[in-house]
């Protein structure tokens, strides 16, 4: 085997510019795939990172039907303390599960004394809400990184829309689900820094405040968010929580609770989905290269050593071993054009990433790009042009095989 | 005891309607370690009686015995096992592969045909080289070598694997006189020294004298006479 790979090598090399232009058409392709793939994939998991851990978390459980009139922010549709209780249990007892937040979440009017203007806002136990979204406090932007009782955090637009800066006392206005309105004074907290999508511009007050604003009698909760240990394990712990909690009926006999990953919770999904469907485009691109040049090459090697094949066969080596020599070829071409693409594509992620480049992404600015290459994704590239390379070579490789020696002595 | 036997070989190419008879009807026995020639002019088909020996073609008719084995039903995969085995080539145009050294070329069959362990090929390929007085050149590739030397490499090749028989089709056609000789001679010494059979074939009268058997084909026929039966 290892003199098949050396006089593999060794023909490779006797057409040395042929056989460099096909190997750097294979390194371009696979150096084009994997940092296509590391910046995209480092884009995408940043800005799920970014959505996850600042507001929307892993996971989110709601009553039956709230997602479908979350625009209306419903609050007759709340959780009460009986059926809260039953979902904590679940969360409890689902070891994949790291931390949980409850949240109220409500509707209001934002007033200065002077201006009135419309918000929405969560109520949230700022100890369980820093567990679950770790990243909520790094949007203040002026401020103090707290959610105390009596304060509000802002989000930017409005504060700046309203000509309100922290310090400054605010008033909301809300009505309950008994149709009464309350008023309740505030001071602002902190700025909130706006984020994309849906939740990404709503105020934060203390959840004991928004109860009280809400006159609510006895404790309930609009949402649960839940942050995972295992972000990878989200569709498994997902399919688990759902399970457990749709055994919990309501009194139409249809599941009480609703369980949602991210990813129907936000419209980054759909972008996430393109990236990923352009990284299968891509691919297809590296496929399409590698199939082309290598068939190429190995059907022009063919046809130059046809009377060098004769000269092999007549001598007596079985169709199998001619077979395996070009199938060598194509397999060594491939695979030193995929290591080395894949060495300096190592190489670029890191200058990349030496280069501190920033970008923009709707009202998020100097967006840091740390591109990351996933050793699987590296692998999978490497693989894919092996296999491609070798399935390439099959074609010329049984041509050879099946060459009749006396033809092939005979060829010109 | 006779090494290959043929019996009423025949073979006819069909090129659309168009039939060609290349052999019609041969018949001779060769012994082991002969040195025979097959002479006769372009056409005559001593290639196509060689093929056949070789295992490279099959006859239209006839019966083909070599080394004791009916060669004629042999398929594709057997035929090459039985030529890696049994048959060695030496071409006209030496046919050495560019990219291995002289080495490597006498190398190649135990390799690629036999899978030899290492140390026994190094063994086998050192004492051939010396018999084909190529051992300076041992490390040089084709390109670097005169035609002669080259045909040296390829009698060396073709010996390397211990054959029974040694096919050489128009062997020193692409040599001057002086060349053709030496290595005619040297075949016979090798001959002399390993006793296997070396069948040529060749129309090059200068040498003719140096053979011990000389089968005369034209048109296809054994001329009677020649040693043919």
């Amino acid at each position: 085997m290892i003199n098949l790979f050396k006089i593999a090598s060794r023909n490779l090399f006797r057409y040395k510019r042929r056989t460099l232009l096909t190997l750097g058409l294979i390194v371009i392709g696979v150096v084009s795939v994997a940092v296509f793939v590391s910046v995209t994939d480092s884009f995408k998991n940043m800005m799920i990172g970014q959505i996850t851990d600042s507001y929307i978390g892993h996971l989110q459980v709601h009553r039956k039907g709230y997602i479908a009139a979350i625009e209306t922010l419903p609050l007759n549709m709340n959780l009460k303390a009986r059926a809260y209780g039953k979902i904590e249990n679940v969360l409890k007892d689902t070891p994949g599960v790291e931390a949980y937040a409850p949240r109220i979440k409500l509707g209001g009017m934002f007033s200065n004394f002077t201006e009135t203007t419309n918000i929405r806002l969560n109520g949230v136990d700022p100890e369980k809400e820093a567990l679950t979204s770790p990243l909520l406090m790094s949007r203040v932007l002026e401020g103090e990184k707290a959610i105390r009782k009596g304060a509000i955090l802002v989000p930017e637009l409005l504060a700046r829309g309203m000509k309100v800066k922290v310090g400054d006392l605010v008033v909301i206005i809300a009505t309950n689900k008994d149709g009464s309105v309350n008023g309740k004074q505030f001071e602002v907290g902190g700025i909130l820094e706006g984020v994309t999508g849906p939740g990404g511009r709503d105020g934060y007050v203390h959840i004991d405040d928004a109860a009280d604003l809400l006159r609510m009698e006895e404790p309930e909760v609009s949402e649960i968010a839940v942050r995972v240990k295992d972000f990878s394990r989200l569709r498994s712990l997902f399919a688990d929580i759902e399970g457990r909690l749709a055994q919990e009926k309501n009194p139409a006999g249809q599941p009480a609770f609703e369980v949602h990953t991210w990813e129907t919770l936000s419209p980054f999904y759909n972008i996430a989905r393109m990236i990923d469907l352009m990284t299968i485009f891509i691919k297809i691109m590296l496929v399409a290269i590698v199939l082309v040049s290598i068939m190429n090459v190995m059907i022009m090697a063919v046809y130059e050593r046809v009377r060098e094949i004769g000269t092999i066969a007549a001598m007596g080596t079985p169709p199998r071993r001619i077979l395996s020599l070009f199938l060598v070829e194509g397999f060594l071409l491939g695979a030193i054009g995929a290591i080395v693409g894949a060495l300096l594509s190592v190489g670029i992620v890191f200058i990349l990433n030496l280069s501190k480049i920033t970008f923009d992404f709707g009202r998020q600015t100097d967006l840091l790009l740390s591109a990351r290459l996933n050793p699987a994704d590296l692998i999978a590239v490497v693989g894919i042009v092996i296999v491609v390379a070798v399935a390439a070579s099959l074609q010329p490789s049984f041509k050879a095989a099946r060459m009749d020696p006396i033809r092939a002595l005979g060829h010109v | 005891m006779a090494l290959i036997v043929a019996q009423d070989l025949k073979k006819t190419f069909r090129t659309g309607d168009v039939s060609t008879e290349a052999l019609r009807g041969v018949s001779f026995s060769i012994e082991e370690g002969a040195f025979v020639s097959f002479i006769g002019p372009s056409g005559s088909g001593k290639t196509t009686l060689l093929n056949l020996i070789g295992c490279l073609d099959k006859p239209s008719s006839g019966k083909l015995l070599v080394a004791g084995m009916e060669v004629t039903s042999l398929n594709g995969t057997d035929a090459a096992l039985f030529r890696g085995k049994h048959i060695g080539f030496i071409f006209q145009s030496f046919n050495l592969i560019p990219v291995l050294t002289v080495f490597e070329n006498i190398e190649y069959p135990l390799v690629m045909v036999q899978n030899v362990p290492a140390d026994r090929r190094r063994e086998a390929v050192e004492k051939l080289l010396e018999a084909v007085g190529m051992t300076d050149q041992r490390g040089k590739k084709p390109d670097q070598l005169s035609g002669g030397q080259k045909q040296r490499v390829a009698i060396a090749r073709a010996l390397v694997t211990n054959p029974d028989l040694v096919l050489a089709d128009e062997p020193t056609a692409n040599l001057d006189r002086d060349t053709a000789m030496t290595i005619i001679r040297l075949m016979k010494a090798i001959r002399d020294k390993l006793r296997t059979t070396f069948v040529f074939s060749t129309h090059d009268a200068r040498i003719i004298n140096e053979v011990e058997s000389v089968y005369r084909l034209e048109d296809g026929i054994l001329k009677p006479g020649d040693g043919g039966i």
